[in-house]
């Protein structure tokens, strides 16, 4: 049943330009991924790879300087990129995408009681009473560990953890066909982190949510992830399952990424990647990360593909260009 | 400058406290938040430690007491063999000048209006007496150390045209221009990306070894630390709960919170998302009224009733130089 399902979520060759007083900035070059019901992809890449940029392009959250705005994202197999913005609104967002935006704690709106807030977009999406809005509120806190009477309250009251629960509520609250999670732990205590990512598991095992992981912390990325997608200015370099990303990833970038890891268990040495991500203004023809890879030779002037490296496996590197390229 | 004994340490904390008072309508008192309270270690020349614990545990403010930006309420800091306490205003702008201070947020610790070379410039023309010739040099030897190169190139720029990385590097080098003797880290890799963490890590420890630093480094994230520093303190509460060598700590952690803390992080690990994670119920205490007894106690696994919240625990001994502030060691020696 689940595979004969059209992917919740599937983008091809998405591409999200900025226009600055630099020239024309490559935030989303060419993105292409799909992701199945109640799976979860992480996103992982070094600041300013474009990795928010994506969330942004996917809930079409733009600014006004976009030059260009192009591809395709389909939603359980509909195309929205034709829908028109009011459209978009009334039928994707909330509807079917949500987002916990970066640093949620502070997202909320001070002057609102907590309850009301997460149960705003029922009463602007659905137009139910706001009585039984509240009882879903309630639901939705149950479901992340927020106590009930937490309701009443403001978000000066609560703690960072307790926030960024009540913003992940509000994701669910519509009960979407997928979350977009953007950093969400970064600005957290472990402990804390921990308990989040418990929260977020249970979630995923109790409804059939999808969710999308942006993040740059690759240990907590695995308590979530069964897909693993790294960003390398502005492209995606490695698709991979989580089994086997975390264990050997494929793409030299992804490898570099992994070694960089502070490690408890391990007492091997973490390594750094030198050299520094490429401005995204005037991009090289060729490979983005030869200047900074290891395994460079001479065909690396030349762009790779994003190609099959396996089952459900794709990289885009010279190195894997002449596997099986179905 | 009166130096002290050879094995003497460079600083040492005597049941340092730090608490702030709250007030109520601006006189009236409503409380204490006991930030700080009864540390004591040494430090020496050289030494490397890191100070862990949770946000609201007092380690920021610990941090300050240190560097002298908050009086402790009671007890002591020694530095040299001397108490900051009784240190005058001249002795403390030397002070200021033997510890270097780099700051959690780069960009936030940099003056945004201000290019690298005012900003290096600075700290040279307040404390020493050097001409601006011997400024440009000194600027331009501690530019190449933290590789902050090419150096004419960045000397012009504003903070903000750097990286994260490179203005964390201008942080670190303004906090060894004037040749300190101990650094203060506050989580100085926090705010940076994973792939340049290590790298500035590294560039701290070779500083450390090459100068014979002593750092103190505050981090919460546990899994720097071990590349970094020889002992570790926990912190709980504003009190340090455990203290041991760091291998000990990782091989054997002895206070449930630590056990607590350890559990807490993931290394990348694919098995990660089928497992949930061990965390203690509730959130660290307020600390105006910190829990009587042992103030982990109403979130401990290991809860002994009539014990734990009623008596303090000492800091047992159970290991030789491994530190727990908590009754399941009550049978080791304590260290009074």
């Amino acid at each position: 049943m689940a595979f004969s399902d059209p992917p919740v979520l599937e983008i091809d060759d998405l591409r999200l330009y900025f226009r600055t007083q630099q020239g024309v900035l490559h935030a989303v070059d060419g993105v292409s991924l799909n992701l199945r019901r109640n799976e979860a992809m992480v996103i992982l890449g070094e600041s300013g790879c474009g990795k928010t940029s994506l969330t942004r392009a996917v809930l079409r959250l733009l600014p006004r300087n976009v030059h260009t705005y192009s591809g395709s994202v389909k939603l359980n197999g509909q195309e929205v990129m034709q829908l028109s913005d009011e459209e978009y609104r009334q039928q994707v967002r909330w509807v079917q995408i949500s987002l916990v935006p970066q640093a949620a704690m502070n997202s909320l709106n001070p002057v609102l009681k907590v309850g009301d807030q997460v149960a705003e977009p029922l009463l602007s999406h659905y137009g139910i009473h706001r009585a039984r809005a509240l009882e879903r509120v309630a639901e939705s806190f149950q479901h992340v560990g927020v106590p009930a009477d937490f309701i009443n309250r403001y978000a000066f009251e609560l703690s960072g953890g307790m926030r960024q629960r009540v913003a992940i509520a509000m994701a669910m609250v519509t009960d979407p066909d997928l979350i977009i999670l953007d950093e969400p732990t970064s600005a957290l205590d472990v402990l804390t982190q921990a308990n989040i990512m418990n929260v977020l598991k249970r979630v995923k095992q109790e409804t059939s949510t999808s969710f999308i992981l942006i993040t740059h912390d690759i240990g907590t990325s695995s308590e979530l992830a069964d897909r693993a997608a790294v960003m390398y200015a502005g492209q995606l370099v490695e698709v991979n399952d989580a089994e086997r990303f975390f264990v050997e990833p494929l793409h030299p970038y992804s490898q570099k990424l992994m070694s960089s890891v502070p490690k408890l268990r391990q007492t091997e040495e973490p390594d750094f990647i030198s050299g520094q991500p490429p401005s995204l203004l005037d991009l090289s023809t060729g490979c983005r990360f030869a200047p900074r890879c290891d395994h460079r030779f001479e065909l690396c002037e030349n762009d790779p593909e994003l190609v099959r490296a396996g089952r459900r496996q794709h990289v885009k590197c010279w190195l894997h260009q002449n596997g099986d390229n179905r | 400058m009166r130096t002290a004994a050879p094995d003497a340490p460079l600083l040492s904390l005597r049941n340092l406290r730090t608490w702030f008072e709250l007030r109520r309508w601006g006189f009236g008192r409503a409380g204490t938040v006991r930030a700080v309270d009864d540390v004591s270690f040494d430090l020496h020349a050289g030494e490397a430690i890191a100070i862990v614990g949770e946000s609201g545990c007092g380690k920021s403010t610990l941090m300050k007491t240190i560097l002298g930006l908050h009086r402790p309420t009671a007890g002591s800091v020694i530095f040299e063999g001397r108490d900051l306490s009784t240190l005058d205003a001249k002795e403390m702008q030397w002070y200021r000048s033997q510890v270097g201070y780099v700051q959690q947020d780069p960009f936030g610790a940099l003056p945004p209006f201000m290019d690298i070379r005012r900003i290096l410039g600075e700290p040279l023309k307040i404390h020493g007496n050097m001409n601006e010739s011997e400024r440009r040099h000194r600027i331009r030897e501690v530019m190449e150390e933290v590789r902050l190169t090419p150096v004419d190139d960045i000397l012009p720029r504003f903070p903000h045209m750097l990286s994260g990385g490179q203005q964390q590097r201008v942080v670190i080098a303004r906090a060894m221009l004037l040749h300190p003797r101990m650094i203060v880290a506050d989580e100085p890799v926090s705010m940076l990306d994973m792939s340049v963490r290590v790298e500035v890590l590294r560039l701290l420890q070779g500083l450390q070894k090459t100068h014979n630093l002593a750092v103190v480094y505050i981090t919460h994230d546990l899994s720097t630390v071990r590349y970094f520093s020889e002992r570790i303190f926990v912190m709980y509460a504003g009190e340090i709960v455990e203290q041991s060598l760091m291998d000990d700590l990782l091989r054997n952690p002895l206070h449930p919170y630590t056990r607590a803390l350890l559990a807490a992080i993931a290394d990348p690990d694919p098995e990660n998302a089928h497992v949930f994670r061990d965390v203690p119920p509730g959130e660290p205490p307020s600390l105006v009224n910190p829990p009587s007894g042992c103030r982990f106690h109403p979130r401990c696994t290991h809860f002994m009733e009539n014990l734990c919240e009623l008596q303090t625990p000492l800091d047992f001994e159970p290991e030789p130089r491994h530190f727990s502030r908590c009754f399941l060691y009550q049978d080791a020696p304590a260290d009074s």
